[in-house]
This record gives C-alpha cells, structure tokens and sequence, in this order.
C-alpha cells in the first residue's frame, strides 16, 4: 500500500534549498513534453491570429470586413463567382463559395461572400484579446476582493463576501447575458470616457467581472489558511507592519494561486466570449470573432460546414492547449491545490 | 336590315349560349368540387411553426401566422375571396348577403345578414352580434381600432372611453329585418378592405371585452379550435354547426383535423416534411437547405409572390440622414442583387427601389437610384453616390445599423453596415432579438439612425404602405407605436394623399395614379431605401395536394387534401 499523495515523482527535480518555488516551476514546465507542446500550439495560434493583416493583405487579397457579394474569383485561371447561384431545379438559394484551398478563399466564403480564413485569423486576435485581458481584470479585481476580505477579515470580510454571494447566486450565463443586452444597447459615458456600443471594452468587462467570485472565493480561503499560518504569526509577534506581512507574506504565496489561474481562466473567457457573440451579444460587427463565425456559419451548416467548423476547430485547440498548460502550471507551481 | 336583324338573332343565341355554358360551367364546377370532396375529404394535416403568435383571440392578433388560421375559423361580414393569386384580392359577401351600395355619398352601408348561420357553440349569429363585435374591438384597444375602425360614428367617443363603448349612431341593427346599418365620419374607399380583415371578425355578442388569450372564442367557420397551448400545438377540428353558405367566402375544408405544432427549429421542420411527418411549415426554410429542395424536392415547393418589401429606414431626423444627400448616397449605394442572394436569389426575390410593390393598385415601375435610372434597377451607381456624401460633408461620422437578430436580418444590416463603411462613415452593426427590435426601431427615444425592417400589406390598397408607413400621423416621437421609422413628415405630400384616398372613393383608378406620383415624390426624398420585394417559399409534404396560394393571407390551408 502506498499513499499516492505521497509518491514521488522521479522525474520531478527535487528542491534545493534557496530555490524560489517560481524557479522550481520553470525547470517542471521545461521538462514537461504536455505543457511545451500545448505551449508550441498556443504560439502557433497566436502568431497566425496576429499575423492577419498580412495574411489578409498578401495571401486572402481582400477585405475581410467588407462584403462581397457580387464579386468572383480566378481559380486555376477560370473564373468563379463568389456567391454562386443555384442553375439546377427550380434555382433556389446562393451558395457562397466553397474552400478553394488556394491562397484566396482557401476555407471558402461565407454569407456576406468575405475570406472565411482572414476572418479566422482577425477573429482570433479579438477572442485572445479578449479572453486575455478579461482574465488580467477577473484577476485583479478577484486578488484585491479575496485578499482584502481574507486579510482583514471582521465588517470587510462581512461586506465583500457577501457581495460576492450575490453575484455567485446568478448563473453565470445567465449575468453575462444581462449584462450584455443592457450595456450593449447604447453608449455608455463614465465621465471623459465614451464606451460606444459596438467596443470590445464591453465584452472584456463583462467577461472580467462575471468570474470575480470563482477566483476571489480560493484567495479568501488562501488567505484566511496564511494569515493563521506560523510564518504569519512570528511575523506579527515581532511587530512587523501588516502593510508589510500583506506584501512580503501573503501577496508572493497567493501570486502562485493566481499564476494557475491565469491559463484555466483564459480558456473558460475564450468559450464565454464566444458563447456571448454567437448570441449576438459579445462582439458586435464589424468587428469578428470566434464566436461572431460560428454564428455566420449557422445559417450554412448544411452547404459550407466549414464556415463554422473552422472556428470551432480553433477554439478547440486553443482551449485545450490552455487547459493543458493550466494543468501543468498547476502541477508545477501548486501541486496541493485543488482547483475547485 | 336583313343582315341586321340576322345579327340581332345571332347576338341574341350567342349571350344565351354564353349564359348556358357560364351556368353549366358553374354547376360542373360544383359538381367537380363535390366529386373532390368525397375523394379526398378526412385526415389530419400536420402544421408546424417556430413558435406560436400568441393569443387567438380574431380582434387582438396581428401576426401573418395566425390571420392565416383565421380565415377557417371566423368570418365577417365581407371577406377576401379564398381563390389563388390576385383573385384573393377580390372582396366577396361573407356573413352578409351581398356587398352593399354607398347610400349618403358613401357615408352609409346597409349590410343584410344571412339567415341560418351558427356559431361553433350552436348559438345563432345575429345583427346584435355584428354590434357588440365592433363594439368589442373598442372595448379591449383592439390593435387597429384608432387606424382601421375610427371612422365609424361614435368611434371618437369608443377610442376616448372604450370600456363604455356603445358606438352609438355609427352601427345599428335592426334584429326583424336582419339588417345592420353602418355610418361612417366620411367616405372611406378602403371600407370594406378593413371589414375583410380578421380584426373585424364576427363574435357572439356575450363575448367578455378582455383579450380571450388562449381560450378558443366560438366562431362561425368551418373549423373550430379544441385545444390551443403556445408551447406545444394548437388543434383544429371541424365546426359541427358549419353548413357552406359561400364557396368563395367560407368553403368547406379538406381535412378533418388540423393540427398546428409550435417549438420545432426550421431544419427539423423540413426534415419533418421530408419524411413525411409535417405536411407544411409557417417559417421560411433556411437558405442552406433551399438549393436541396429546389432540386431534390421541386415538385413539393410552392413559390408565390408577396405584397411586401424589405427596406432600410432611415431617420431623417437624426445626422446623416438629416440630409437628404446622404439619403439618396444610401439609395444609390446599395447593390441590391446582392441583397436578393443574400435572401436567396432571383427566384425568390426582386430588386426594388419603389415603396409599393409589383402588381399592386397604385404601382407603376420606377427607379430612381440605378446607374441608368427607368424603370427597373439595373446596378448601384457609387461614384454618384461617394459624391453625394462629399456634397453632405457628413463623411466619417458615426452610423449605427440596427437589424434584427434573424439570419436574414443580420446578414442585411451586415451589407448596410459594410456599404456605409464603403461610403466613409465610422460604421457599426447591432442585431437585436426579433421580440423587440420593431418597437425599438420605432421609439425616436433609442435614436435609431438607420434600420432593417420589412412591410407586408394587411389589405391590397397603397395607402396600406404609403399613408402607413410614411404619413405625419404615422409619426409618434418617444412612442413605440411610430411606424413611420424614418420620422419623415411631408405635409404637402401628406396632403396628396388625402386626396389619393378621397379620389379611390369614386374613381379608384385616377387614385390609382395620383397614389404612383406619390411613390415618386417620397423616392424623390428618399426616407427610406426599398431594397427588394421577396416570394414566399411554401414547402409541403407529399400528400398535400390542391396548393392554393391566395396573395391576400396566403395558403389556403383547409383548401388542401391530405388523401
């Protein structure tokens, strides 16, 4: 019989003394075949997505944003309309053009007759912006919400925990979409600035405030076993500042909570901010999408699937390859906590 | 004076043979309807639809889905003849006897009722029973009593207090003689178009004056509603007091039952069909699958024409549009073939720059904003258009298209979004669901620049879509109820077509002509920009036959067999 939590991996450098648990994580990851190879994927994404006025400009040869409803193509010197009529029957519906596989239209065309592979790619870059700056406001607000309520504990505790009761005691779809038809429906004025109704600031906020309590929660808890914790409590008994205990005690152990989140937190905004634009209340035209293809490619599952597996395709990968980093990250800089 | 009196003769011999043969040809028809009847009488047809319209209560449901339901179910005192095409346009005797004269100038009409007529509950139909139904209209804000029924005597004082409604002096009835007398404010051409629609169906008179909901009102039709649930199916048996008294006004139907389901999504409905287990669907298929059944499946598609239009409206009441410049620029812009592929190619769709449609009183083709403007689009003009907007100044200001949040919808507002980009303004799309944005659009309060929104006619007169959709008094500020969506208000042509109606009262053909000068004069403006006239797409199973398309409330449902 053997305890499993307290098997050691042989491949697992062993500690050295001195080492901080950051170093240590590093030489896990860079030994990790899952986590380089997730990492290697989530690269190559994010190169093509920002790679995409290139793309657009030298390889697609036109503008993904613009529609393109009457124009045609030249494939291997024939010319192809580029939405294409039906000539059998009774001629009923237009079928866009189909992946040519080629430089242009090389995924096909979607209902607007626009490059489904340069809207990929621009896509792309807003669901990564998104999901990553929506991740960096959750973690900043849910670090400052759980660390405040933890640490002082008595009326702020009281306070913040129960505000984020309340916003936990929504569903989480169910507020972001709030949220959304709300905020979305008109210019939003916060003193000098303007946040008009088609801006990607909204879906990041959205998105950054709705997983507030699943992160903040963890910190509270995090923070309520440190300030109880030995090291914690010599500090004090030597009449350290607690400004002082909060920023060289509590703040680096806490850091490594929200390191493994960072990774999780992406991949879940990434599906969220899809999920939101596919009900036409996350990403607003012209602007694109993942979620924003998807939504164009609905209407065409039947004639050109590739308008929605495309995207879908991507936001698999790019979600697994996150949830696999996150994994390892986990592993490396965490290994006790379970992530709730 | 021999050849004269032999001409006489032959002229006499020929209007008694063409007499003969129109009687005999009427009883073959009644014969052949008969013999069908037997043959293909029984069954249960199979209906499906996204979701269902609401309540069924005739004098509150405005939608196409279920105005189309209740022509089996209610009749009024005139009705739109059940007949293919433009014959549905034709306006028959239905509860009365016959269509009235004008007595008074047009200010009064004397309808006789029909003896033997019966509701579903068995009760028998009645003048009081015309006169509490138009009272009801008023006593429960009924969604056309200021619009369609205000010019009823008496209607001022309904539409001020409605629960007292009395209509005193506008509607008499005289039980004896089985009579029921309207008087109206002024002549009104379009009387009988709106005594035709489901709005003025006939109710038994202890009908409560609150909206029925989902509960069934006993009508005099030839079917009857057993059960109705939103959220599940509506089912439709035969009127067991129904007796045919007007093949043109309320034929007998086909089936025994009818049953109306709710909550399928378009592609399921289709395979439905496809496989037998739906006989026909309200929703219009989806543009992935039409390609298949308009080559796998033509025999079962039926496509017909629409009095309807899509269109962009434009707020001219708000920068850009403001300007009439940029107006015209948006005309000028659009690539309206493109906007047909977009709603699924020639076939089922007609580029338009006019307001009425094709075929309709009042039409005369016309096209303003085209590369060589006649009478037909031909292509867009955008170097004239780019020079308008330079002309306006109003370049790289912000424009917001708002479309509904439907495939179809969408895909429009995308278009718009993408041309006004073209045309150098910051533009930006928001498609808002279907359940809100019509009132949204209307409201001036959520500054609406431009929009996507469609037409379809109640009845067949051009004031349906000129006076309606463009009239000052359409125009409400801070109302949901505006259905002049561009806010445009024009007294001199508002004055014209005061004229165009009075005119139709004795002279519908100069009306007629006066109502396609004023399509021009408001093109000439440019509130709103027509983009295409679209065909209703009707997709059956294989054992519906006798398809019906009327172009007044469309498909003939019970006029069709299932066996």
């Amino acid at each position: 019989m053997t305890d499993a939590a307290l098997t050691v991996n042989p491949a697992e450098p062993k500690p050295r003394v001195g080492q901080s648990p950051m170093r240590r994580a590093w030489l896990i990851l860079s030994r990790d075949k899952a986590a380089i190879g997730a990492f290697v994927v989530l690269m190559v994404i994010v190169l093509a997505c920002l790679a995409a006025p290139l793309y657009a400009k030298y390889v697609a040869k036109s503008d993904p944003f613009r529609s393109n409803l009457s124009g045609s193509i030249e494939i291997d010197g024939k010319a192809e309309k580029i939405m294409q009529a039906s000539t059998t029957g009774l001629g009923l519906g237009v079928t866009p053009i189909g992946p040519t596989w080629h430089g242009q239209y090389m995924l096909g065309a979607d209902n607007q007759g626009r490059d489904v592979a340069a809207r990929l790619l621009y896509g792309g870059r807003n669901s990564l912006l998104i999901s990553s700056a929506a991740t960096l406001i959750c973690l900043v607000l849910a670090a400052t919400i759980g660390i405040s309520a933890g640490f002082f504990g008595g009326w702020v505790d009281m306070v913040l925990s129960r505000i984020l009761e309340v916003l936990w005691a929504f569903p989480v779809y169910l507020l972001a979409i709030s949220l959304s038809i709300v905020l979305l429906s008109q210019t939003i004025v916060l003193g000098p600035i303007e946040i008009s109704s088609g801006s990607l600031a909204l879906p990041i906020v959205i998105i950054g405030i709705i997983f507030v309590p699943y992160i903040a929660r963890p910190v509270r808890g995090r923070v309520l076993s440190l300030r109880e914790s030995e090291f914690v409590l010599a500090a004090r008994g030597l009449g350290i500042p607690r400004w002082r205990i909060l920023i060289k005690d509590i703040l680096p152990n806490v850091t490594t909570t929200l390191i493994v989140y960072i990774p999780i937190m992406m991949a879940l905004n990434i599906v969220t901010e899809s999920a939101l634009s596919f009900l036409s209340i996350g990403v607003q035209p012209p602007e694109a999408s993942w979620g924003t293809i998807i939504q164009d490619g609905q209407g065409l599952l039947y004639t050109r699937p590739m308008v929605a597996l495309a995207p879908g395709i991507a936001i698999v990968l790019t979600v697994l390859a996150l949830n696999v980093l996150g994994d390892s990250v986990r592993d490396a800089l965490d290994p006790r906590t379970k992530m709730r | 004076m021999k050849t004269i009196r032999h001409l006489k003769i032959a002229g006499a011999a020929l209007a008694v043979g063409l007499l003969a043969q129109t009687a005999l040809s009427g009883v073959a028809q009644a014969q052949d309807r008969e013999a069908l009847m037997k043959e293909h009488s029984g069954g249960t047809m199979m209906l499906g639809a996204v979701s269902a319209a609401g309540t069924i209560d005739p004098h509150v449901n405005y939608t196409a889905e279920f105005w189309q339901v209740f022509q089996i179910l209610y009749d009024g005192l005139v009705k739109f003849k059940q007949a293919s095409r433009a014959e549905g346009y034709e306006i028959v005797p239905d509860l009365a006897e016959a269509i009235p004269e004008p007595q008074d100038g047009g200010k009064t009409y004397v309808f006789k009722l029909r003896d033997g007529i019966k509701f579903a509950d068995g009760t028998d139909m009645t003048a009081e029973d015309v006169v509490a139904s138009f009272q009801r209209i008023f006593k429960i804000n009924g969604p056309t009593s200021g619009s369609f029924y205000n010019n009823i005597v008496g209607a001022d004082k309904c539409l001020a207090e409605s629960k007292s409604c009395t209509l005193e002096g506008g509607i008499v009835a005289d039980e004896a003689a089985g009579t029921v007398t309207f008087h109206l404010v002024a002549p009104d051409s379009e009387f009988f178009d709106k005594l035709a629609v489901p709005h003025a169906s006939i109710l038994p008179a202890e009908t409560a004056a609150t909206d029925a909901g989902t509960s069934y009102i006993p009508g005099t039709g030839a079917y009857m509603i057993e059960s109705y649930d939103p959220n599940d199916k509506m089912v439709m048996k035969r009127n067991p007091a129904f007796s045919e008294w007007s093949v043109d006004a309320q034929p007998q139907g086909y089936p025994d039952e009818i049953v109306y389901r709710f909550g399928m999504n378009e592609e399921s409905m289709i395979n439905a069909i496809q496989n037998g287990q739906l006989d026909w669907m309200f929703d219009p298929p989806p543009a992935d699958r039409l390609n298949e059944l308009g080559t796998q499946y033509a025999d079962q598609v039926h496509v017909n024409p629409l009095a309807a239009f899509w269109y962009a409206p434009m707020n001219t009441n708000l920068a850009p549009f403001d300007n009439v410049k940029v107006r015209q620029a948006v005309n000028y812009a659009i690539d309206r073939n493109a906007l047909v592929n977009i709603y699924g190619g020639p076939v089922l769709a007609q580029p338009t720059c006019q307001i009425l449609p094709p075929e309709f009183p009042g039409f005369e083709a016309s096209c303003l904003y085209t590369e060589n403007p006649g009478t037909t689009w031909s292509a867009p003009d955008m170097e004239k258009a780019k020079q308008l907007v330079e002309e306006s100044g109003t370049a790289g200001q912000k424009v917001t298209v708002v479309s509904e949040d439907t495939a179809t919808s969408r895909a429009i507002g995308t278009y718009l979004q993408s041309v006004l980009a073209e045309l150098g303004y910051d533009a930006t799309m928001q498609a808002i669901s279907p359940n809100i944005q019509f009132t949204y659009i209307q409201n001036t309060d959520n500054n609406v620049q431009i929009s996507v929104s469609q037409w379809f006619m109640d009845y067949p007169q051009a004031s349906n879509f000129l006076n309606v959709l463009l009239s000052c008094a359409s125009f409400n500020e801070g109302s949901d109820a505006s259905i002049n969506i561009a806010g445009y208000c024009n007294e001199d042509i508002d004055a014209k077509m005061t004229e165009a109606m009075q005119t139709a009262v004795t002279d519908p053909e100069s009306a007629n002509k006066l109502w396609a000068e004023i399509d021009k004069a408001f093109m000439e403006q440019a509130p709103v920009a027509p983009l295409f006239t679209p065909k209703n797409v009707d997709f059956t199973s294989k054992r519906v036959g006798n398809f019906i398309f009327s172009n007044q409330f469309r498909w003939l449902i019970d006029q069709s067999w299932v066996q």
